[in-house]
């Protein structure tokens, strides 16, 4: 029972990071119908940004409110990662819309690998400690020596990504923005028709796709307190994987398959093997797909014209 | 050839020789269309001709890749779709395109969005006078309302963007008589009581001719006939070939 409810908080502060990285991918699969290979490296780098700008602040600025520090490192992780995304869009895909569909594909995946060996060249291949930013734990229960904790930090990660989802739940659907983003995803010929800038709310799109993943990047440093170059591969494609799970092209879908795959993950290595946790989670997504090929809760192709 | 100009000073929309491609198949041939400000124009023609192609040259989507189309005397050939839509021209699309998985409500606000909301709540209520249909069905998804449903939400949305010209792409197609006849008589009551520019593809030639104040024939992506509506009615090539077999 101990480990149960212990897992399951782990469980829930992971899935939540990679519910968060995994809207970016659905909205730009949503709207484009692209799989955005960098999404992961954005995230990456975005957590190194956050690395960085947390030391400015802290050693250099002497910010000695760690709250008000990570709050500032947050809003600057998200502004530049913002900036990345959508400078990304415009040099590597938006040349390439109207290509044959591979195009910006590749374009992906190379600007995947640019990100990375950037970061490795810059930053040099060694993991990036932090110094530990938040320590305080709450001990839930405490028998048999086996201590259940709430860290403050899961609960910053907790309370952040729902805040966050609320408000960005709160832009896409009741917002002109948000309305113009589900016309593009739609109809995009008609959204224009209408007078949306299609191309000016495929950058937003990308634009607020990698603020959140900087949420998450954020939020990961946080957590394990170091950051790699390598990084942006694995939470990547869970997070991609969590955006299949849960239905690609579906905002709730994403956010259930990153806590499902948190879950799924946590639990196995904490009732089997942790060094299976991965396959663990693959085979669920494998499974789910062969019963239900559009996703939890994606919608299935057919619609009436 | 007939032809006949009705306004007077330069027309609102003046389509000049233009020729439109897909791939290297031309579908526009080299057309001349005129439409003044205050005027119901249609363009008739069979399946093919090139009429929707020409409605949505007009749009800039595909850009005519010869000739030129002003609107009030400025060029928007080489405009994106978007910014045409910001001079007021609304187009209810061959196809309808419907927002299928947002509500009534949420389309007619696509339709409202040039003018961020400001005239929707007095919008919105002429419209559902216009089709009271549309308010049954204000939170259902578009996807899931009938054809002709769907063409009702389509000039609405059209019309709710306080076009200046409303281009209509087959608006009768599929809807029963009486829901044709309320359409067009609305489009009639628009185009006197406030007007409306309307520039009017067809299928439905006898309607349509009886509608407008002048016409156009298009046949394989070239204008053959031109006059006004009174005038292509009795004109025996007309009869021959759009209307006989049927006034429907």
């Amino acid at each position: 029972m101990e480990i149960f409810l212990q897992q399951l908080i782990n469980g829930i502060t992971l899935g939540s990071i990679y519910g968060l990285i995994a809207i970016g991918y659905t909205m730009v699969f949503g709207i484009i119908g692209m799989v955005n290979f960098a999404h992961g490296d954005v995230f990456m780098v975005s957590a190194f940004i956050a690395l960085i700008f947390f030391l400015v602040l802290t050693t250099w600025l002497g910010i000695a409110s760690v709250a008000l520090a990570l709050f500032l490192v947050l809003i600057i992780a998200m502004v530049l990662t913002g900036l990345l995304s959508w400078s990304i869009e415009r040099i590597a895909y938006r040349p390439l819309r109207g290509s044959f569909r591979l195009a910006p594909l590749i374009s992906a995946i190379g600007m995947s690998i640019v990100l990375s060996n950037f970061i490795q060249v810059a930053q040099g291949p060694r993991n990036k400690p932090t110094p530990p930013m938040v320590r305080d734990v709450i001990v839930l229960t405490d028998s048999n020596g086996y201590a259940v904790t709430l860290s403050y930090k899961q609960i910053i990660i907790m309370v952040t990504t729902a805040v966050l989802l609320a408000a960005f739940w709160y832009v896409v659907q009741k917002t002109p923005l948000g309305r113009a983003q589900r016309a593009c995803e739609q109809d995009r010929k008609m959204a224009a028709l209408l007078g949306v800038n299609v191309d000016r709310t495929i950058s937003l799109t990308f634009v607020m796709g990698a603020a959140l993943a900087a949420v998450a990047g954020t939020m990961y440093l946080m957590y394990y307190g170091v950051v790699n170059f390598s990084d942006g591969f694995v939470p990547g494609v869970k997070a991609f994987t969590a955006a299949v799970l849960g239905g690609i092209g579906s905002l709730p879908g994403a956010v259930l398959g990153g806590l499902l795959i948190g879950l799924i993950e946590t639990f196995w290595s904490g009732y089997f093997s942790i060094d299976y946790k991965d396959v663990a989670a693959f085979s669920i997504l494998a499974i789910v797909l062969i019963f239900m090929p559009q996703g939890i809760l994606g919608r299935p192709e057919v619609e009436k014209v | 050839m007939t032809s006949v100009t009705n306004g007077t000073g330069s027309p609102l929309l003046a389509v000049r020789g233009v020729k439109t491609f897909y791939g290297n198949i031309i579908a526009l041939k080299g057309v001349d269309v005129d439409v003044h400000a205050g005027e119901i124009v249609t363009l008739i023609g069979a399946n093919g001709a090139g009429k929707s192609t020409l409605m949505m040259t007009i749009f800039g989507s595909p850009q005519a890749r010869e000739g030129a189309i002003l609107y009030e005397g400025r060029d928007i050939t080489r405009m994106p779709p978007h910014e045409i839509a910001r001079l007021r021209i609304a187009q209810s699309p061959e196809g309808r395109r419907i927002f299928p998985r947002m509500t009534v409500l949420e389309n007619l606000q696509m339709g409202a969005g040039l003018d961020d909301l400001k005239y929707f709540d007095e919008d919105v209520e002429k419209m559902f006078t216009l089709f009271p249909r549309l308010k049954e069905r204000i939170g259902q998804r578009g996807g899931t309302l009938s054809g002709g449903e769907q063409q009702m939400l389509a000039i609405a949305r059209a019309l709710m963007a306080r076009p200046k010209l409303l281009m209509l792409d087959e608006p009768s197609l599929g809807l029963a008589p009486l829901i044709v006849k309320q359409i067009f008589d609305a489009i009639k009551e628009l185009n006197r009581s406030q007007g409306l520019t309307v520039f009017l593809v067809e299928q439905n030639a006898y309607h349509a001719l009886k509608l407008a104040h002048r016409a156009y024939v298009m046949v394989n992506g070239v204008i053959t006939m031109s006059g006004s509506g009174r005038e292509l009615l009795e004109s025996p090539e007309v009869r021959a070939a759009y209307l006989e077999g049927g006034r429907h």
